[in-house]
């Protein structure tokens, strides 16, 4: 979406993802999504009197894996203090990093070409989660609030951009090609609905070369799509308002996905003192060139690099053969394609189901053996199926599981015995004389129209390579 | 009483009981607890069956530690799982903690008996014992006046023989000031000797748990037990515990003592008498005296009283009334908060959240915080440089002996003043020891104290020894 | 910065502190405070350019656990000493606004 009267977005988004590690930022107790509230915490955790925090190896390894594929400089870093009451907070302060962070600038390069410069990327911790009874369960109108502390010291890291997105698309692709690197690294799973990464937009509009105007922050962003539709909303609302004379106040603003548009959450107001200081009860990261390349040699290509690896099996690949190979790679499918093009697959077949079929079914992806995919590509290939019924054939064997030639005879997907074939494609020969003569003449096209005959006949039960071999013996 | 040596020989050896041991310290407890107001809680329960653990483990033949069967009273901001901890506060009045400190789990597996807890400051914060919530602790030596503070309730269960040994806390001179002020030994560990996991935040760059005791020897051993390192301390120093039982009797031969002139000035005319003494007492001993003056210790109070309530008040945002503790309810969360720490509060635990709220808040850090943390890295500097010289220094642990309850209550700044000798090695997280040392006014003791470089508690506490027995102590 | 704080400056902070002072300890503790930080003018007396705050006195560094899982406290009596608490949860009144 462009501006009109030629104004410019300008959007720097901030993400946290939570870590995967198995145990908190400072604490052994479990890093797990969904347990039953209060199960997970401790003296440490609950912000007990007296209790200390000890940091977690495994949140430092993933945050420099982070800062790493970033192409940020990891430096020496601190602990500092931000200290603000809240309820979710069992310290009444988070642990966080402020002034020397431990991944310093860096780059993200998106699908398009365009490059993000980032600012940062640091380690922190978790909140608790409140919800919030009477009323609608939104925070406004509820008379209480209660709070879980399972999430409270879950390690998190931040990254932030700098403002350099120019539009609502380019900040999707920038979200959708972060969220990729941090499930690559291992750092993440990027659920945005389970909320173990999190978007926050921060939203200015200026004319060209002008400087940055006021920004908001946008929060509550649970999608990409979301993310993307409430950077035009903003957009359009500051313009509006700028136009209409109006001067846009620095503000947090509420994204409402139902209603499709922003509202005030909180003013920023000076008195959001945080008071940062360095935290007493930790030490200095220094992380030593042995530590870090450690880290590094433990790397697994990014997806970019990966996606240039699987379109380079393609030779003058198309538009939609790239998006295909996107998909492939977003969704970590490579792996089938991968084994079953090294056993013989043929390539662009082995994209198309991965990005198709498989992607339809991604929850059940992991029923489904390298092996199983790889078989049934190969009886396609052979003319034993059918591309309606090889697609059938894995949809079943992602939901249920088994074998591919067990699955298909079960089905009914008996080969099409040439002898049946034969006298399919003859009776059809008879009935449309004209078609036969041009293709017997070198129309190749008819090929085609032959083929969509012979699937109405058979119901789809043809293979496409047999009936041409049909016609060519009969030519 | 007893020394805590003797009574584990007693007990390991079948002599006595940690049974019998525990009854005549409770005996004393009860006897002169009403009067003093020494124990906030006393732990009958869980005693016994400490006391009965030891004894089981005897029975058995097998070894029970070295504080075998001996009784030991704890500070209040000590966690003890299952027992009440209040930190001498409103806010925490009947909470009991769900775990408990490192140190208390080391205590037991010596073989120690803790008894109760003893009354404080709030939140560690002051230097009488005034300032707990649950009214004053006296001087045992002399009930009219202070025992000190913030340790007072351990400084006053051992010089009151009610337990031969204590630990408190010491964050700018807490335990040392009631020691010297209650004519017993009490020991600032070098940061990050003993773990810090359990001890209720005063202000985490300054704070160590350390010992209290009537003897140099029973100091000793229990800070060996109390010291090494703890995973679950970040700041806790990697080396296990020192060896200090085995050096008590090297002497002072050979070393360069210096006196600082920093560290006795100011202080009344009989306690530097003191120090003069025990200088003497050391040149007799073999060792060389070296005057010395860092100018820098001068601004140490003025850092300290900026660092300690910045990072209190940081450390005390956590008592709003929502997990545990007292709540006064209110209409929203907020107001919650505010209702419950403006009645849970002490008038000096207020007055330090705000000081350090103040110093740490915009436009003021680099002014006050950020100046008080510069100061501290030159005192560290300038200690540094004073121990290529000398090998430990010498000076009063208190500008006065023990004052009337009530004197300096209403007046902070004075009140602050008292910590002006012992607050440095806070700063550097260096070692200190404070050792009964003649007496003042009204034949109140006096404390010396011997300081040294991190890690240099064996050769404190032979140098401690060596008074302690020119002074015909033990 | 050798001006006692102002009147003002106390009240803010208390509300950062989450206090309620009455009139009369405001009045003390402007005056007590400043005090304590007219005193600590003292130390503009060093010349400190250039230098560096301390972290640890012993200059520890990279102090990290191994990421495993380990036992953690019982709920019931966790939530024992909570004020108030419901369906295994802390309960609080209203809270007025979203986290900053």
């Amino acid at each position: 979406m462009t501006l009109p009267n030629g104004w410019e977005i300008v959007v720097g988004l901030e993400v946290h993802t939570e870590l995967k590690t198995a145990s908190k930022m400072f604490c052994g107790c479990a890093n797990s999504f969904g347990a039953e509230p209060n199960t997970n915490i401790c003296p440490v955790c609950l912000g007990l009197p007296g209790a200390l925090p000890v940091l977690n190896e495994r949140a430092v390894d993933l945050a420099m894996a982070i800062g790493m594929a970033l192409h940020s400089t990891i430096a020496p870093s601190t602990f500092h203090r931000k200290n603000y009451f809240y309820p979710d907070m069992p310290k009444d302060f988070q642990i966080s990093q402020y002034d020397l962070p431990i991944n310093v600038g860096g780059y993200l390069d998106l699908p398009d070409a365009s490059r993000v410069s980032i600012e940062r990327a640091h380690l922190e911790e978790d909140t608790g989660k409140s919800t919030h009874l009477g009323g609608t369960g939104r925070l406004q109108g509820a008379d209480r609030s209660l709070v879980d502390y399972n999430r409270s010291g879950v390690p998190l890291v931040e990254i932030v951009s700098g403002p350099d997105i120019r539009s609502s698309a380019q900040a999707r692709a920038y979200a959708q090609e972060l969220r990729g690197i941090l499930i690559a690294t291992g750092a993440s799973d990027g659920r945005m609905e389970e909320g173990s990464m999190r978007i926050d937009a921060n939203v200015s509009i200026r004319k060209a070369n002008d400087p940055f105007g006021t920004r908001c922050e946008i929060k509550n962003l649970n999608s990409l799509r979301s993310l993307q539709r409430a950077i035009d909303y903003e957009a359009l609302r500051q313009v509006e308002l700028l136009e209409g004379g109006g001067t846009v106040r620095q503000e947090t603003r509420h994204w409402d996905e139902i209603q499709g548009e922003t509202s005030t959450m909180r003013v920023k107001e000076d008195a959001d003192d945080y008071r940062y200081f360095r935290e007493p009860d930790l030490v200095d990261l220094a992380p030593d060139q042995s530590w870090q390349d450690r880290v590094r040699a433990g790397l697994l290509p990014m997806p970019a690099e990966r996606r240039q690896k699987l379109a380079a099996r393609l030779s003058e690949p198309t538009p939609a053969q790239l998006d295909a190979v996107e998909v492939v790679i977003d969704l970590g499918l490579e792996d089938f394609v991968e084994r079953a093009v090294d056993e013989g697959v043929d390539v662009t077949l082995a994209i198309s189901r991965a990005a198709n079929e498989l992607a339809a079914g991604i929850d059940e992806v992991k029923n489904l053996s390298s092996e199983s995919f790889t078989a049934t590509l190969f009886m396609e290939q052979r003319g034993e199926l059918s591309a309606t019924q090889a697609k059938t054939v894995l949809a079943e064997l992602l939901t249920h599981g088994g074998d591919p030639h067990n699955v298909a005879r079960e089905m009914g997907f008996e080969q099409l015995s040439s002898s049946s074939l034969g006298a399919t494609v003859a009776e059809l020969i008879e009935e449309h004389p004209d078609e036969w003569t041009r293709y017997r003449e070198g129309d190749e096209k008819l090929a085609q129209f032959f083929i969509g005959q012979v699937m109405k006949l058979t119901k789809g039960q043809a293979n496409g390579k047999s009936v041409v071999a049909e016609l060519q013996a009969r030519r | 009483m007893k020394s805590a040596v003797q009574i584990a020989s007693d007990v390991r050896s079948g002599a006595s009981t940690a049974d019998e041991q525990l009854s005549l310290s409770l005996e004393a407890v009860r006897a002169r607890n009403e009067e003093l107001h020494v124990f906030l809680h006393i732990d009958e329960e869980g005693a016994r069956e400490a006391a009965a653990r030891v004894d089981g483990v005897i029975a058995k033949g097998e070894n029970a530690g070295p504080l075998a069967g001996v009784p030991i009273a704890i500070k209040d901001n000590v966690c003890q799982r299952g027992v009440p901890t209040t930190c001498g506060s409103k806010i925490l009045r009947g909470w009991r903690p769900p775990y408990s400190a490192t140190v208390i789990d080391r205590l037991l597996a010596a073989g120690a008996v803790p008894v109760g807890k003893t009354n404080l400051d709030e939140f560690a914060m002051g230097s009488s014992t005034e300032n707990s919530a649950y009214g004053p602790t006296r001087n045992p030596l002399c009930p009219s006046r202070v025992p000190g503070g913030s340790s007072g309730g351990s400084a006053a269960a051992v010089a009151g023989d009610m337990t031969p040994l204590a630990i408190g806390s010491d964050t700018g001179g807490s335990i040392r000031q009631p020691a010297a002020l209650c004519g017993i030994v009490g020991v600032k560990p070098t940061y990050g000797l003993v773990s810090r996991y359990g001890l209720i935040a005063f202000s985490s760059s300054l704070d160590q748990i350390g010992p209290f005791a009537k003897t140099v020897t029973d100091a000793a051993t229990l800070l060996e037990v109390l010291a090494g390192h703890d995973p679950m301390d970040s700041t806790s120093l990697p080396e296990p515990p020192p060896s200090l039982v085995a050096h008590l009797n090297d002497g002072v031969a050979g070393k360069r003592i210096g006196v600082v002139t920093e560290l006795i000035e100011g202080a009344d005319e009989e306690i530097v008498n003191e120090v003069h003494r025990a200088l003497q007492v050391f040149r007799e001993a073999g060792a060389t005296v070296v005057e010395l003056s860092i100018p820098e210790l001068r601004l140490g109070l003025s850092a300290y009283y900026l660092i300690a309530p910045a990072e209190a008040s940081s450390n005390l945002a956590r008592y709003d009334g929502v997990r545990y503790g007292l709540r006064v309810d209110a209409q929203d969360v907020t107001a919650m908060n505010e209702a419950t720490r403006t009645a849970g509060f002490g008038d000096e635990v207020k007055r330090r959240i705000m000081l350090g709220t103040y110093a740490l808040s915009a436009g003021y850090y680099d002014a006050y915080y950020g100046q008080a943390l510069k100061v501290r890295t030159q005192m560290i500097d300038a200690f540094a440089r004073a121990y290529h010289e000398v090998d430990l220094i010498v000076g009063a642990t208190t500008p006065t002996v023990a004052f009337p309850i009530g004197e300096k209550a209403s007046n902070p700044m004075a009140m602050y003043l008292s910590d002006v000798f012992t607050i440095p090695t806070n700063l550097t997280g260096e070692a200190a020891i404070t050792v009964p040392f003649g007496t003042g006014e009204a034949d109140l003791p006096i404390g010396v104290q011997l300081l040294g470089p991190g890690r240099s508690e064996a050769q404190l506490f032979s140098a401690a020894r060596v008074l302690e027995m020119a002074d015909g102590r033990a | 910065m050798s001006s006692p704080l102002r009147r003002e400056e106390v009240a803010h902070v208390a509300k950062l502190a989450r206090l309620t002072l009455t009139e009369g300890e405001l009045d003390l503790f402007t005056e007590q405070l400043g005090q304590v930080l007219e005193h600590a003018n003292d130390m503009n007396s060093l010349n400190l350019e250039g230098v560096v705050a301390t972290a640890h006195p012993f200059g520890l560094t990279n102090v990290v656990r191994s990421d495993e899982v380990r036992a953690s406290l019982d709920r019931d009596e966790v939530l024992a000493m909570a004020p108030d608490a419901q369906d295994g949860r802390f309960a609080v009144p209203r809270i007025m606004g979203e986290a900053p």
